[in-house]
C-alpha cells in the first residue's frame, strides 16, 4: 500500500481517528508521517491532514480559476490557502468537501457587518411584502392589497437610508445608514 | 510613539492583581478579516499589497484606541525589534517574517495590536492579563464594528467572514489563553489533558505557537474551529474547559504541599541557588527554573508576593529582549547566555530567599 500523501513510498504508518462519529483512516510513509507532524502529539491533528487530502483532491480536479484574482485549483493544492474572498465561490464545491473536516458547523452563525445584517433586514421585508401581496390577492382582499403594493413600492423606490422610517418602526435604533451599493456587499 | 518608547515601558502583561493570574498568565483574542474581492496578502502582488496596506493603516491609525499608537512599516522595524514583539505577543512569528506591503498599529498599553497584511489583510488582537477571555474579545470586537464602517469586508452569506486559510472561515476568531501548569507536569497528567482537550476541539500549544516548544510549564491553548458556532459560544466553551484546567493544576498544588512539601521545598531551593548563582544560562533552563520560582511565590514559600517581578523576567530573558536591552546588533549563543545569568543574578539580588524550614 502506498502513502496518502506521497503516493510513491510504501505505507508504514496506519491512523484511525473518531471525529463526530466517523471513523477516518489514513496511511503513510516513514517521511511523511514525520513531515506531518504525527510523532508529536502537541501538533498533530489528523483531521487537518484529511480534510487536506480529501479537498485537494476534489479541487485537483475541477479546471477553475478565480475571474476575480486569477487564482487556480493548482495554486490551492500548492498553497493550502485561497487567492481573495472571490475564490470561495469559485471552489465551493472542494471545500464543501473540506470544510465539515475543519469545524463544527458549515454555517456561519456569529457576528454579521452591520451594514450586511441592515441589507439582509430589507431583502426580507421586501420578502414578506410580497408574500403579504399575493396572499391578500388570493384571497381577493384588494384593499389590503393595494396597501402592500405601496408599501412594497415605496420601499424598492426608497434610498434604504429613509426606510426606518416609512416601514420598519423596529429599525430605528440603527442609526448609521445602509449604503445604497448593499447588496453589491453580498455575495 | 517609536520603538524604544514601547520597549521601556513594560507591556500590561506583567501587571497582576487580575483574576486567576497565578495560573493564566494571559487571554487573548485575535480577529482576522479581509477586504471585499481583493487579492488576500499571500496572492497580492507587491504593489497591491502596498497600496491596500495604507489603505487599511490609515483606517486603523483613526480609531480612538490607536491615538498616539504605535504605527510602522514592517520594512522600518529591524529583524532584532519584530522579534522583540514577537516575544511580547504583538506580533505572529510570520508576521515578523514580513516586509514590503505590511505593517503594524499597536495602542500604547500594548492590548491591542493590528497586523496588516499577515496571512489574512487584518489579524487583530486584544491581549490582557489573567483570566479575562471575555474581556479582550468585547475590546476587539469594538475595534472591528469601527472599522466596518470605513472598510468593506468579505462577508459570505453562510460562511461569514472569509479568510486565505479556510481553517479560519466564519468568525475569523481564535481565542487563545496562555496557562501555567507546573503541577500537572510534575505529576505527569499533562498528556491526559492535552488528549482530552484536542476532544473538545481546543489545541494545547507551546510558548510562541504552532511548532513551538512548552518551556517554562507555560501552555497555549486555543479553539481550533471557527465556523458554526456563535463567537461567545466559543468563548464560553472554552472558558469552562479553563476552568476545570485550573481546578486540576489547583488540585496538584495542594497535592503538592501537603504530600510532597520535601520535594517541593527541595526543588524550590535548589532552583533558587541555581538562578542566584549561574554564569550562563540557556532560554530553556531560565524559563523552566523561573516557572519553579513562580509555582513557589504562589505556594506562599517566599515571604513577599514578588510575582511582578519574575513575570516580567519571564520576558526579558528571551533573547531578542537581552539583545536589544545590552544594545548589541550581533551576539553569539554564547553571549546571550552570560548575559542572560547576569541579568537574572541581579534581579535576584533584590528578591527575598525562600522561607524554606
Amino acid at each position: 500500500m502506498f502513502c496518502d500523501v506521497c503516493n510513491t513510498k510504501e505505507a508504514t504508518i496506519f491512523l484511525t481517528q473518531m471525529t463526530h462519529g466517523h471513523i477516518k483512516k489514513v496511511n503513510l510513509c516513514a517521511s511523511c508521517s514525520k513531515a506531518q507532524g504525527v510523532d508529536d502529539p502537541l501538533s498533530f491533528a489528523l483531521t487537518d491532514l484529511l480534510s487536506g487530502l480529501e479537498a485537494n483532491d476534489k479541487i485537483a480536479h475541477s479546471s477553475l480559476s478565480c475571474p476575480v484574482c486569477g487564482f487556480s485549483q493548482s495554486d490551492f493544492k500548492k498553497r493550502g490557502r485561497l487567492g481573495c474572498s472571490a475564490c470561495y465561490d469559485i471552489f465551493i464545491e472542494g471545500l464543501s468537501v473540506m470544510l465539515p473536516n475543519l469545524h463544527r458547523g458549515i454555517v456561519h452563525t456569529g457576528k454579521v457587518p452591520i451594514k450586511i445584517a441592515q441589507a439582509y433586514a430589507r431583502a426580507s421585508q421586501l420578502e414578506e411584502l410580497q408574500k403579504s401581496l399575493a396572499h391578500a390577492i388570493s384571497k381577493e382582499h384588494y384593499e389590503h392589497a393595494a396597501h402592500y403594493r405601496d408599501l412594497l413600492e415605496e420601499l424598492k423606490k426608497n434610498p434604504p437610508d429613509n426606510l426606518e422610517k416609512k416601514v420598519s418602526p423596529r429599525q430605528k435604533k440603527i442609526d448609521s445608514p445602509i449604503p445604497s451599493k448593499a447588496d453589491d456587499l453580498l455575495l | 510613539m517609536n520603538f524604544s518608547d514601547l520597549f521601556d515601558k513594560t507591556t500590561d502583561l506583567s501587571m497582576d492583581s487580575v483574576p486567576h493570574s497565578q495560573i493564566v498568565v494571559s487571554s487573548r483574542v485575535r480577529l482576522a478579516r479581509n477586504l471585499h474581492q481583493k487579492p488576500f496578502p499571500g496572492w497580492a502582488k507587491k504593489s497591491e499589497r502596498i497600496t491596500l496596506m495604507e489603505e487599511m493603516k490609515s483606517a486603523v491609525e483613526a480609531l480612538p484606541e490607536m491615538a498616539l499608537a504605535f504605527s510602522e512599516r514592517m520594512e522600518n522595524l529591524s529583524l532584532l525589534e519584530k522579534q522583540v514583539l514577537v516575544e511580547r505577543y504583538l506580533i505572529s512569528c510570520e508576521h515578523a517574517q514580513k516586509s514590503f506591503g505590511s505593517a503594524l498599529v499597536m495602542n500604547t498599553h500594548q492590548t491591542l495590536s493590528v497586523m496588516i497584511n499577515e496571512e489574512d489583510h487584518l489579524r487583530m488582537q486584544a491581549i490582557l492579563p489573567g483570566f479575562q477571555l471575555k474581556e479582550a474579545f468585547s475590546m476587539i470586537a469594538k475595534i472591528d464594528t469601527a472599522l466596518e464602517e470605513r472598510l468593506a469586508f468579505a462577508f459570505h452569506p453562510k460562511l461569514g467572514y472569509l479568510t486565505a486559510c479556510p481553517s479560519n472561515v466564519g468568525t475569523g476568531m481564535r481565542v487563545s489563553a496562555m496557562l501555567h501548569l507546573p503541577g500537572l507536569v510534575l505529576f505527569e497528567y499533562m498528556n491526559k489533558i492535552i488528549n482530552a482537550v484536542h476532544k473538545m476541539g481546543f489545541v494545547v500549544r507551546g510558548l510562541h505557537g504552532e511548532g513551538t516548544d512548552a518551556m517554562g510549564n507555560l501552555f497555549q491553548i486555543s479553539n481550533q474551529t471557527t465556523l458554526g458556532e456563535k463567537e461567545e459560544d466559543i468563548i464560553q466553551r472554552l472558558h469552562v474547559v479553563i476552568e476545570q484546567i485550573i481546578q486540576h493544576e489547583s488540585n496538584a498544588r495542594v497535592i503538592l504541599l501537603k504530600q510532597k512539601s520535601e520535594e517541593l521545598e527541595d526543588h524550590v531551593g535548589r532552583t533558587y541557588g541555581i538562578l542566584c548563582h549561574a554564569y550562563s544560562i540557556t532560554t530553556k533552563e531560565a524559563l523552566n527554573l523561573l516557572s519553579l520560582i513562580k509555582l513557589g511565590i504562589d505556594l506562599s514559600l517566599f515571604p513577599a508576593d514578588v510575582s511582578h517581578d519574575v513575570n516580567a523576567l519571564l520576558i526579558e530573558v528571551q533573547p531578542a529582549h537581552l539583545q536589544k536591552r545590552a544594545q548589541l546588533l550581533k551576539t553569539t549563543t554564547k553571549i546571550r547566555d552570560s548575559l542572560r545569568a547576569k541579568l537574572i543574578r541581579t534581579k535576584f539580588k533584590n528578591l527575598p530567599k525562600p522561607l524554606l524550614r
